[in-house]
């Protein structure tokens, strides 16, 4: 392990997928990241990524019956570290309607829902929204993520996104159709973001780095 | 802006072996998969697709040793099809690390198979493997076990089911053109692509650039797999790439 990372990343297997490409990545990083099963673990975890491919209210349910729920928003609160992937920054937010309503971490202000629901009727093209597609800025917001995410292209698949309500929350966001949907979101020290980092190439991992520098 | 077309290197794995074959018969022995996933990787591929072609035939899967090897060094999604039969076979696949499972025969055998998953673990992480057979003018029936097995569905009828039932991708293979590098089944991938709401990813025959060009632009199709031209070096992703980009084909830019 390199230097930098005083602490362990404990990345969260609460059984809905892809735990050892996140750690692989976050070995690339120079990271040393850990699995963690139980929400006892999460207590003793300073920064904590949330991964997910999956359905939201699966993802809820399995979180409630690990007793995650409540330890991952005391750590959140607590401003420690968090990183959401894919599913894992939807979960940030207060609500989905993907299979019923479903309440979410409440982290951050806003609802999940479907691409299928802004794709104005006299349009055409493909749902899910698979591909690389490339982060627009947030020109509003001065932070260290300004001037470096512009036009870098990262891997999404996914038929909900988080809509946020407040624009302050969204770093950067991506435009698939016309469709403005945010990319990576932040809170104090959560963030979110709805590609697969640990999946986009070079450019990915270089991102996945500055998340866990924070 | 509209999606990305996506460059995908499909692999076909029998037991620990790259192999490729025509008409997905005649196997060749190509060389060591993850060494190639690794190529491609570095030379810009946008996805990687590990097909093990007996893994469904004998009722087993030798794929996971692979994807585990495979994410070390491959920092780009992996879809993994073979031998896939319940819920419980897909978590093993994505728990290596995986991002999709693909899917033939199970599903044909068992469609709710397709729900189950998506439910389980989103539509995303499912495509829908179609083997294809022209049987007839603008007419395909849907095969499985490479080819050998017929269904009687029609693959129409059978891709705007999968779609129903949240599928998120097809992964759409003629029989006919696979390992002949004599272009795609240019009518099935457009007739297909243009009937569901979901990525078709065309695949089989391609031999040069202007294959990937016309089934792109012609039958719309939202990803290539390549094979052969690729593992025998005919063609290079970047010289793909950037053919496509002079086409005014929306790709990955890579800078």
């Amino acid at each position: 392990m390199s230097g930098g990372y005083i602490n362990k990343i404990s990345v969260i297997d609460y059984g809905i997928g892809n735990i050892s490409n996140v750690l692989a990545a976050i070995d690339y990083c120079g990271a040393e990241g850990q699995v963690i099963t139980n929400y006892k673990e999460i207590e003793s975890s300073d920064y904590i990524v949330l991964p997910g491919v999956g359905a939201f209210k699966y993802a809820i349910e399995q979180l409630r019956n690990k007793h995650m729920l409540e330890p991952i928003k005391k750590h959140i609160i607590n401003e420690k570290p968090f990183l959401g992937i894919c599913l894992g920054m939807q979960l940030m937010l207060n609500k989905s309607y993907e299979f019923g309503e479903i309440d979410g971490l409440g982290i951050i202000d806003g609802e999940v829902i479907s691409i299928e629901s802004q794709k104005p009727s006299n349009t055409i093209f493909k749902i899910p929204h698979i591909g690389w597609n490339k982060l627009i800025e947030n020109k509003d917001l001065n932070n260290i993520y300004s001037n470096l995410l512009d036009d870098k292209y990262m891997y999404f698949v996914h038929s909900y996104y988080a809509n946020c309500k407040d624009s302050n929350n969204v770093i950067a966001s991506v435009d698939y159709n016309k469709i403005i949907m945010p990319a990576i979101i932040q809170h104090k020290y959560s963030y979110g973001c709805q590609f697969h980092p640990e999946k986009s190439g070079p450019e990915g991992l270089s991102i996945m780095k500055r998340f866990l520098d924070e | 802006m509209s999606s990305n077309i996506r460059l995908i290197s499909r692999l076909d794995i029998k037991g620990s072996y790259l192999i490729k074959g025509i008409h997905l018969e005649g196997l060749k022995k190509v060389g060591n998969p993850n060494e190639f996933a690794k190529k491609y990787y570095k030379d810009g591929i946008d996805e990687i697709l590990y097909m093990d072609i007996v893994a469904s035939l004998y009722g087993r899967n030798n794929l996971q040793e692979i994807i585990k090897e495979t994410v070390k060094d491959v920092y780009v999604p992996i879809t993994v099809g073979g031998g896939i039969k319940s819920v419980d076979d897909a978590r093993e696949i994505l728990k290596c690390g995986a991002e999709k499972v693909a899917i033939n025969t199970a599903a044909t055998k068992n469609p709710e198979l397709i729900k189950q998953i998506s439910k389980r673990f989103g539509s995303q992480s499912i495509v829908i493997s179609i083997e294809a057979k022209k049987i007839g003018e603008n007419k395909w029936e849907v095969y499985t076990e490479n080819g050998r097995e017929k269904t009687g569905l029609d693959v129409l009828e059978w891709a705007e089911k999968v779609d129903k039932l949240n599928a998120g991708e097809i992964l759409l293979t003629s029989i006919d053109q696979e390992g002949t590098l004599k272009g795609f089944d240019y009518d099935l991938i457009k007739t297909v692509s243009e009937n569901v709401s979901i990525p078709v990813i065309a695949s089989g025959g391609m031999g040069n650039i202007d294959h990937a060009t016309s089934v792109i632009k012609d039958s719309k199709a939202d990803a290539i797999a390549i094979a052969n031209v690729l593992h025998y070096g005919k063609i290079s992703i970047s010289m793909l790439r950037n053919k496509l980009i002079d086409e005014n084909i929306n790709v990955r830019r890579l800078y």
